[in-house]
């Protein structure tokens, strides 16, 4: 459904993106993971047929988004970063607007269903520009979806909605996921984690990770991370825990927080309690840390060269 | 429903939702209505036998369309750009030239929609003058207008393609209109032979004023249609540069 081979943008002399390459197939829900301006924006503006890259090709819905850009744009829905709305137009008027212009059969009737789709029933006749932010973004979701679109291209869909609000649209994109292709992109890594089956990792224009997330998870940390707890005096517990089998490294964190660390796979929790109570230690709490994709994140995209000046 | 014919009617819609449309109504209809009132007033000689003609208006119209034009299309590229709607427009399938086509035919319709209020006075005037006025220049100079407006609007709409700016594209697009209407017409006297026809060719006034004497010259129709064109492809080809910057 998007098949991205060797894609490159260059500002000026600034190169934005570099040698792409990536795939999502149908029924897909690929997350865009990255910093900002590590060139998820361009990316998505180049699926979406806005801009042709410098170098490279993109195919979408089996058409490539520069030679044959018209076809491509027709089945591809598309929701920019910044949500651009005609403010001055209602929400009914707007997608009634958006559907006309992409030769939407009974184009009303459509835009009915997706005010219904998005949840704004209650707000068909305002104007756009009375909208809060949230609303604003379940216009430009509705939008999207207007001329039932194969493929879903979401520059940051979630963003600035309140909680509930982003479980309604985050709800609203898995149930889309399952027949569709959806590329999103996003810098919360929770919300990838929870509706992405796959998850690319961009950093300066190049992917620096794909996998699902779990398997992220497994590959990039290596080792099976505790954290322990102990009221009192924890003299000499570093030479207890150190004991225990399977355990390769102990680490103070504070006074009465201790990390340990086990080989991949090994969960010593059992024997370290073990340990822990027959030292005549108190402890009061004792747990496995959850390596989240925060961290992943976080040691991927965090090693840039210095002095690597734009 | 077109999707040429989707856009303009967003932007003619568009002009009765702000105040642009009711100002630029109202100018018009206030400065034409008070030269035509001296015309009427003043003008008639029956002495010399000299009875006010429609042909009075259409110089005074001419003269507002250099100035309300621009504000009327300033905008309607312009603000896209800045507003990041363009992204709407250029991501949905509809080609380039399509959308600069929508935008120019919305704008133009509203531009002689307002003209089309001026017919009040030759209305009025075939009242009061006996046996009532010349069809003739009513009907070339109405067609002359239209002709004029098309291709005004069409330059105002690739200038509006060219500026992110709303103000850059107003002083850009009148300086223009004041360079084809009068000011062109000085170095035409000035130069020698064949620079000079190019120049006298180009002065949007000598084409427009056959239409006010009542003559429908094709030549001129011609030159309108052309700068109209132009213009159109102009505007399509920069939106096109545009998405490679």
């Amino acid at each position: 459904m998007i098949r991205v081979d060797g894609l490159t943008k260059d500002y000026g002399p600034r190169r934005a993106i570099d040698n792409l390459s990536f795939h999502a197939d149908k029924g897909e829900i690929v997350g865009f993971l990255g910093p900002n301006g590590a060139g998820k924006t361009t990316t998505m503006r180049i699926l979406s047929g806005y801009m042709p890259p410098t170098d490279g090709t993109a195919i979408v819905a089996g058409f490539d988004v520069v030679e044959q850009s018209l076809e491509a744009r027709a089945r591809i829905g598309y929701l920019p970063e910044s949500v651009p709305l005609y403010h001055d137009m209602s929400v009914f008027d707007y997608l009634k607007f958006m559907g006309d212009l992409r030769q939407v059969e009974d184009s009303a009737e459509r835009a009915d269903e997706v005010i219904e789709m998005v949840g704004l029933e209650d707000r068909v006749d305002s104007y756009i520009e009375k909208l809060s932010k949230g609303m604003r973004q379940r216009v430009g979701l509705a939008q999207a979806l207007l001329h039932e679109p194969e493929v879903l291209i979401l520059d940051e869909p979630t963003i600035g909605l309140d909680p509930a609000q982003i479980l309604d649209v985050r709800k609203l994109i898995k149930d889309i996921g399952k027949e569709r292709t959806v590329l999103l992109s996003t810098h919360i890594l929770s919300e990838a984690q929870q509706i992405c089956n796959r998850v690319l990792i961009i950093n300066n224009g190049k992917i620096v990770a794909e996998d699902t997330p779990e398997n992220l998870k497994a590959h990039t940390t290596g080792k099976e991370q505790f954290s322990l707890e102990i009221d009192g005096n924890d003299d000499g517990l570093a030479k207890v825990l150190e004991k225990v089998a399977g355990v390769e490294k102990v680490t103070k964190v504070e006074d009465g927080k201790w990390m340990v660390e086990s080989a991949t796979g090994k969960d010593v929790r059992k024997e370290l309690a073990k340990a822990v109570v027959k030292g005549k230690f108190d402890l009061v709490e004792l747990r496995q840390i959850d390596v989240n994709l925060e961290d992943i994140f976080l040691k991927l995209t965090k090693n840039e060269e210095p002095g690597e000046a734009e | 429903m077109s999707k040429i014919w989707t856009i303009a009617r967003r932007e003619y819609r568009l002009y009765f939702a702000t105040p642009v449309a009711y100002v630029v109504a109202a100018v018009l209809l206030f400065v034409v209505g008070l030269i035509f009132y001296s015309a009427v007033e003043y003008g008639a000689n029956p002495q010399n036998g000299y009875v006010p003609g429609i042909d009075q208006i259409y110089p005074a119209i001419s003269f507002i369309l250099i100035f309300a034009v621009p504000a009327i299309t300033m905008r309607v590229i312009s603000e896209e750009h800045r507003l990041g709607t363009i992204e709407l427009l250029l991501t949905a399938p509809v080609k380039d030239w399509e959308v600069v086509v929508g935008k120019w035919l919305g704008a133009l319709l509203f531009i002689l929609t307002t003209i089309a209020l001026t017919f009040v006075y030759p209305m009025y005037l075939n009242n009061i003058v006996v046996p009532g006025i010349d069809q003739g220049p009513l009907i070339s100079g109405y067609l002359g207008l239209v002709m004029l407006s098309s291709a005004f609007v069409a330059i105002g709409v690739a200038v509006s393609s060219m500026f992110n700016n709303q103000v850059a594209s107003l002083f850009a697009s009148m300086g223009i209109f004041l360079v084809l209407w009068w000011l062109i017409g000085i170095p035409a006297q000035l130069s020698t032979s064949g620079m000079s026809e190019i120049l006298r060719y180009l002065e949007f006034e000598g084409h427009f004023s056959s239409s006010i004497r009542g003559v429908i010259n094709l030549g001129d129709m011609i030159y309108f249609a052309s700068i109209t064109l132009f213009s159109l492809v102009a505007g399509s080809v920069s939106l096109e540069t545009r998405r490679w910057r």
